[in-house]
């Protein structure tokens, strides 16, 4: 999608949270906010929705866990079962310690994993951060949905809120 | 550039000076980008000595054979494993002050969680070093792994605490790793939007294109309290199956129920000692008196009391049990700990560990830095000769007299002691040179005592257009 965007730089967490709260009201489409530490209560603002990281991380750890326990069971029991101090083949209670690490390791790694394919992080991304916002600048992107807006509008409503800096891109 | 900001007027905070968002990645970042001084240099000339006496030792042993060890046939066990259960036992803290502590929204964990999670990360690889050396042949490690071989294939012993250790450790090692990784990911974007050159080169791999955007942060919390949420069960289990290395045996004086959780409280003891004596040097050396005030050294001290006082029940409740079962071989192994020829060992532990952390009750003493700075070292030689008196001193008197033998260690165990430390400290050393110490990002959201700083100041600015 072409159109462009208007970016709001401000030095404060609040003005940023009041101009977003202020082009959602307009009708304005928010495009990103960017902070240099996660603001308490944004998400409600934007309209972010819940992560679903959680499901990730649910099923990573089960994947982990059935998989240990298979695998324990498999190489005990079916491929080479061996005496091993007149223990049964399946000791499914002493499985549980590889069982449960599995499950941690797995939740944990496929969370990690999701969290940065779905935020596009990569080593290597060409992409930069704006001026100061990882530092102690905040920024508010902001577009138009439709033209019954006029163009000047969208800087003033950001200056309004205290932007200290404001331009347009030309988004793609 | 923010001076007005300075002169306004904050509550009581957890971050001392005033601090506004800019001053903090300056006094973290600022070290970094400065030549290291001479005593970080004079630290790391020492650190890389011990380091180079272990290496030593443990090449000379590995060349000539475990031999070279006082171990013998009765005690099998001894310095190495110490070793291994002690530095496990230190990253403990690291995990608990990161994930335990985010749980419970303790704010305070924010100046120092980066630096525990990186002790936690060197104490592990530490403690996974003493068990590959003890195999004697270390370059057939990779046989604890269950992986598809030509003899059958024959696989591991699932059965064996031994192997759970190496899933235990090998996880907990991954799992911390990433843990830290993720939470560095805003700082080094904060490193690299300041450097230039090769260091914004390595930042901006490293950081992997962050760009603080809000969909990021709400996705990027969530990881952080999933990661937390796995990581306290998983620091229970770690220790818990160390445990069971000696609980599952039947050696008196290992053979016990009360084991795993003995094993996580010390561990969780000793780990926070050991923070709290890095950060008592850190804060003094890098200039960070302003982000680890008192009142973290406070909340570390009563941690310490805490633990350590649930340590010495653990001691009292050993003593009971092998009382109460009426088993002879468990009372003896109780007798010959306290009387036996490793009795002052057992003495030295007890005080260490049971009576030296005990003076913390008193505001005084947790407010005088050399008091708490003594009895952190304290703690952590205390913890050490516990591990000392269960490996060796249980092993040493068993059950056939005519089997028991005395453990003298010699001196390459000395220098693989000795090793530890330095590569801890080398590791650790490198890690304050190289990255931030303090978690910049999180560290801005407590400014003010929790409240976000820009909240109450910025009602007395009046700024123009920059």
């Amino acid at each position: 999608m072409k159109r462009f965007t208007q970016v709001g730089l401000f030095e404060r967490e609040e003005q940023l949270l009041a101009a977003i709260g202020e082009s959602r009201i307009r009708g304005l489409v928010v495009v990103d906010a960017y902070s240099p530490y996660p603001i308490h209560g944004i998400d409600e603002l934007m309209g972010i929705r819940r992560s679903r990281l959680t499901m990730v991380c649910f099923f990573g750890g089960l994947a982990g866990l059935a998989l240990g326990l298979w695998f324990q069971y498999w190489s005990s029991a079916t491929d080479w079962p061996l005496n091993v101090g007149g223990k049964p083949f399946d000791s499914l209670p002493a499985f549980m310690p590889v069982g449960f690490e599995l499950t941690v390791l797995f939740g944990g790694l496929s969370t990690a994993l999701m969290l940065f394919v779905r935020s596009r992080l990569w080593p290597g991304k060409r992409g930069r951060a704006l001026e100061g916002v990882t530092d102690d600048r905040f920024a508010l992107v902001i577009a138009r949905r439709n033209t019954d807006m006029s163009s000047a509008e969208l800087p003033e409503l950001l200056r309004r809120h205290g932007a200290i800096d404001v331009w347009q891109e030309g988004g793609e | 550039m923010h001076t007005e900001l300075q002169t306004a007027h904050r509550p009581p905070a957890l971050i001392g000076g005033n601090k506004t968002p800019t001053d903090v990645t300056r006094d973290v970042c600022g070290p970094l980008e400065r030549r290291p001084t001479r005593m970080w240099w004079l630290a790391f000339a020492g650190a890389l000595t011990l380091l180079a006496i272990g290496v030593v030792s443990v090449w000379y042993q590995i060349a000539t054979g475990i031999g070279t060890w006082g171990l013998n046939r009765t005690v099998g066990w001894g310095f190495d494993i110490t070793n291994f259960v002690f530095w496990v036992g230190i990253g403990h803290a690291g995990t608990l002050i990161s994930a335990v502590l985010l749980l419970f929204r303790q704010k305070w964990r924010t100046s120092i969680n980066r630096s525990a999670e990186a002790m936690t990360i060197f104490a592990v690889m530490c403690a996974g070093l003493f068990p590959v050396i003890h195999m004697g042949r270390p370059w057939l490690a990779f046989w604890v792994f269950p992986y598809p071989n030509f003899r059958g294939p024959l696989w591991v012993n699932w059965r064996s605490a031994l192997l759970w250790d190496v899933f235990a450790i090998g996880t907990y090692f991954t799992i911390s790793l990433v843990f830290w990784y993720v939470g560095l990911i805003p700082d080094l974007a904060t490193l690299r939007d300041r450097s230039r050159g090769l260091r914004k080169k390595i930042t901006g791999l490293l950081s992997l294109g962050w760009d603080g955007s809000a969909r990021t942060w709400s996705r990027y919390e969530m990881a952080c309290v999933l990661l937390a949420s796995l990581a306290t069960p998983l620091v229970v289990s770690v220790h818990s199956v160390v445990s069971t290395d000696f609980a599952t045996s039947v050696v008196p004086g290992w053979h016990t129920t009360v084991l795993p959780p003995y094993f996580v409280i010390g561990a969780v003891f000793s780990g926070f000692a050991m923070v709290l004596m890095l950060m008592l040097i850190a804060r003094k050396v890098m200039n960070f008196e302003d982000y680890i005030t008192t009142v973290h050294i406070t909340a570390m001290c009563k941690v310490i009391v805490f633990t350590g006082s649930i340590v010495g029940l653990a001691y009292a409740t050993e003593l009971f049990t092998a009382w109460y079962s009426g088993s002879e071989y468990e009372q003896f192994a109780f007798s010959n700990r306290i009387r036996g020829p490793m009795g002052w060992a057992y003495a030295v532990m007890v005080l260490c560990n049971v009576v030296a952390p005990q003076f913390l009750w008193s505001r005084r003493v947790r407010s005088s830095l050399g008091m708490v700075f003594t009895i952190t070292i304290m703690v952590n030689i205390g913890m050490w000769f516990e591990r000392f008196v269960i490996i060796a001193g249980s092993l040493q008197r068993d059950y056939l007299p005519s089997a028991w033998s005395d453990y003298v260690p010699t001196s390459i165990e000395f220098g693989a002691l000795i090793g530890g430390f330095g590569l801890f400290f080398t590791l650790f050393l490198l890690f304050c040179r190289f990255l931030p110490m303090i978690s910049i990002f999180e560290i801005k959201t407590v400014l003010s005592g929790g409240h976000h700083a820009t909240e109450e100041v910025e009602e007395t600015k009046e700024r123009g257009v920059a």
